[in-house]
């Protein structure tokens, strides 16, 4: 047997999950599991732009304004996905790549997330690296359209986004993997259901650290305060939004779907980590009203506190990735 | 022997009264002052006659409050002081860019204002260029994201490093000092309300100090309290919108978006004195054309107190911030030695530990009963500059309660007569962004021979390139916001 495949037969691995779910869905079926897990990817799909539009609410109730319409990420997006878009002369396919990439990546990995308490549409042992690469693969379209510009802005914002990017995914994966020590599983859709019962309050430290380490995965990678400022139109300060400054139209309503979905996928970790669920309607409310609350508490950091000058940026990261690290060892313990 | 004129603020004189130097003695004198710790507060070249350019060296002293103006006849070129003194530099390019006359010895005779009649050299864009492997050059502007002045932004970097920044001015160049030759006329004073357009009644008081003391006409005490606290709050509006957009540029959104408000609160009380939130229209040669009446004062008092309400919210809650202090603190460092060699005014200046005013140095006699205290920090950094404008927002508060108060019983205005005929005056104001200095020369019809303005800005876009030697990149947008120069009153 290969290192790492006894996972497979232990129990309380994938199977014993799958008949978890069945026992809680009405008719009990393999197909109705499906179509459940199809359900909570189409509630991302549906769902994510409400993020953006939550935060930038409660900037707005902090700043003493009314603010935009919660819908209005919606109708941004559908805005421009009417638009005409103009291309540089000096750019290629790769430009255009970016953003479809953009969106494609956090789409696809989504169907490795589980929520709800079901089991991701696709899971599989070693998913979390389908998912750091779908990331990374996002991420590298994203940095060679913008280096496509030849513009000096992108390229800085290219050169920081790349070494964010070298210190978030450690903490990401590292994060993960402590999960996958504590449960014995090695896809994320076991890591998430190990978790639950008194298990949890097993692991209630290792939990704890890997939730820090992942929001600030979650404010890192979407380019929140106190990493970054979205809200900025200073594009020497830029890290993220620098990178699509030449993006117009239909392509930069993907980018910003994309940075959408990203934001739930993102969100969803962090949510279930810290509230293990087991499914039923209960679960869907708690686990949208979760994530609402994390794009609210985002919008408050964001309204309390500046951003970190540049180079302290990469110092918190490193201290996601301890925190990740710490967990691991507590989790081996 | 020859002595230099010595004159108060806005304070006419003969021409005559000013004796040329030869060259060497010129140079030596200037040099020995500037070493001494005085300020070239204007230098320029004014062709006399066809055959006759005389330069000009304005120099504040400003222990004394008084201003001294040497003066010498020069063919086609001088010593430049600059290699001594870095605070001509920028004077001396301008006089070779105005008069092709070439200031011998001075290492960057690069262009100022890119101006048509330039000789030869102006018009070439050669920048500075760091050399290497690991060095990159950014170029920002002058189409800039927000909707600001355009100027272009020429840094060398090493990674996220600063090692030079040079900048290229110029695209605002109307020709401001051209057209107010042979005047004045009915335009002049609306150009000095939009030299600087956010410094109006700075720069409309300045004129308007120089025309009186050139044509021997004192205003009223009641017309030069409301120019006086017409200027205070526009310092109010444009320090508040400040440190509201210093909070902007870090992210911190609550002081971002209260100053953001607060500023309009006092725009709106310069409206409530002249009916422009700009104060346009409001200062004439001879006065000032709008009285306040009883309840305006009421109502000037009540907005005050409703708008420091909100800033001694919005402003603490800043300078307490850690997140804030640790974006603010040894961010754009200016020492006091560069400050003093190039020159640096106003509230730049006080940051670094300069302790000018002209409000205090070069206040106009008899002065007000007001005691007036110079506010300043010792930094030299970003947290420093925000801290001045706080110090003074409240020091100027208090300034306008006392004079509103107190107002003298007068006219607001009193006629003027005609300008004294070939005479030279220098008028000093302390504008919210710095000393503003207007030099008139009349000539001998009594129309204005040659007008020079220098808005603070001149003397400070030197000193945000000094700040942002070894600086982060991405702190550049912060640190010019600290110093939040005018564009079109450098290039006028």
């Amino acid at each position: 047997m290969p290192p790492g495949a006894e996972f497979l037969h232990r129990p309380g691995g994938v199977e014993r999950l799958r008949r978890d779910v069945a026992f809680h869905s009405v008719h009990g079926d393999e197909i109705a599991v499906d179509i459940l897990s199809l359900f909570n990817l189409l509630l991302a799909f549906a769902l994510a732009p409400l993020l953006p539009g939550i935060i930038n609410r409660t900037k707005a109730a902090f700043a003493g304004r009314t603010g935009q319409p919660l819908l209005l990420p919606y109708f941004d997006i559908a805005r421009l996905l009417r638009k005409g878009a103009v291309y540089s002369t000096t750019t290629t396919w790769l430009f255009r790549a970016g953003p479809v990439a953009g969106l494609a990546a956090p789409a696809a990995a989504l169907t490795v997330i589980p929520a709800l308490g079901q089991p991701a549409l696709i899971s599989f042992n070693g998913d979390i690296f389908l998912l750091a690469c779908l990331l990374g693969m996002g991420r590298f379209f994203t940095i060679l359209a913008a280096l496509d510009t030849g513009s000096s802005f992108e390229g800085m914002g290219a050169s920081r986004e790349t070494l964010y990017a070298a210190l978030a995914e450690p903490a990401l994966l590292v994060g993960l993997a402590a999960l996958a020590v504590v449960t014995g599983e090695l896809s994320i859709t076991g890591m998430f259901a190990g978790i639950t019962g008194e298990v949890f309050a097993r692991v209630v430290p290792v939990c704890a650290l890997v939730a820090v380490a992942l929001t600030l995965v979650f404010l890192a990678e979407n380019s929140r305060i106190p990493f970054d400022d979205p809200a900025t139109h200073l594009e020497l300060t830029m890290v993220h939004e620098v990178m699509v400054l030449d993006h117009g139209g239909p392509d930069l309503g993907l980018i910003q779907y994309g940075a959408a979905l990203k934001m739930w996928l993102l969100g969803s970790l962090v949510v279930g980590v810290i509230f293990p669920m087991t499914g039923g309607l209960y679960t869907t409310v708690v686990y949208v009203c979760a994530m609402f609350t994390m794009a609210l508490g985002t919008g408050v950091v964001e309204s309390i506190m500046a951003r970190f000058k540049m180079p302290r940026v990469p110092q918190l990261l490193v201290a996601a990735g301890a925190a990740s690290f710490l967990a691991v060892i507590l989790a081996a313990r | 022997m020859k002595s230099r004129l010595t004159l108060r603020n806005a304070e006419a004189a003969p021409l005559k009264a000013i004796e040329p130097f030869g060259a060497g003695a010129f140079a030596e004198r200037i040099q020995r002052d500037l070493k001494a710790g005085y300020r070239l507060i204007s230098f320029f070249a004014h062709k006399a006659s066809s055959h006759t350019t005389r330069l000009y060296a304005v120099i504040a002293y400003d222990d004394d409050g008084l201003i001294r103006v040497a003066a010498t006849n020069v063919a086609d070129s001088f010593e430049s002081l600059t290699p001594d003194t870095p605070q001509a530099h920028l004077f001396e390019r301008e006089i070779f860019e105005q008069t092709g006359i070439i200031p011998k010895g001075h290492p960057w005779r690069k262009p100022v204002r890119f101006i048509a009649a330039a000789p030869e050299e102006a018009g070439v864009m050669k920048f500075h260029r760091v050399e290497g492997a690991a060095i990159h050059e950014v170029a920002v502007g002058p189409v800039h994201a927000g909707i600001i002045e355009p100027g272009h932004f020429r840094f060398q970097c090493e990674g996220e490093t600063v090692l030079h920044l040079e900048m290229a001015l110029g695209y605002q160049h109307r020709g401001i000092e051209r057209a107010l030759k042979d005047g004045p006329d009915k335009r002049s004073i609306h150009y000095m309300e939009t030299a600087a357009g956010d410094t109006t009644v700075g720069h409309a008081t300045a004129w308007c100090q120089a025309l009186e003391s050139l044509a021997g006409v004192d205003i009223s005490f009641r017309a030069r309290a409301i120019r006086e606290i017409a200027l205070e709050l526009e310092r109010l509006a444009n320090h508040v919108g400040d440190i509201g957009a210093l909070a902007g540029d870090i992210g911190f959104l609550p002081t971002a978006a209260w100053c953001g408000r607060l500023r309009g609160d006092f725009l709106n009380m310069t409206a409530v004195l002249c009916g422009n939130r700009f104060g346009r229209g409001l200062i004439r040669p001879g006065g000032v054309a709008f009285d306040i009446a009883k309840p305006q004062v009421a109502d000037i008092l009540n907005r005050l107190d409703e708008a420091y309400e909100g800033l001694d919210t919005a402003v603490p809650m800043l300078f307490d911030s850690p997140s804030v202090l640790s974006r603010f603190e040894e961010t754009g460092r200016l020492s006091i030695h560069h400050a003093v060699d190039l020159g640096l005014v106003g509230p730049a200046a006080r940051a670094c530990g300069i302790e000018h005013d002209v409000r205090k140095n070069f206040a106009r006699r008899p002065e007000p009963s007001t005691r007036f205290t110079i506010s300043t920090c010792n930094t030299g950094d970003v947290l420093a500059r925000g801290m001045v404008r706080w110090l003074e927002i409240q020091r100027s508060i208090a300034y306008v309660r006392d004079r509103i108060r107190s107002l003298p019983d007068d006219a607001t205005m009193r006629p003027m007569k005609a300008l004294r005929p070939a005479h030279f005056t220098v008028s000093l104001v302390e504008g919210w962004r710095g000393e503003i200095c207007h030099t008139v020369i009349t000539g001998a019809d009594g129309k204005l021979a040659a007008c020079k303005v220098v808005d603070p800005s001149f003397h400070n876009w030197m000193g945000l390139a000094a700040a942002m030697r070894g600086q982060q990149i991405s702190d550049f947008p912060l640190c010019n916001k600290s110093f939040n120069l005018s564009y079109c009153g450098h290039d006028l």
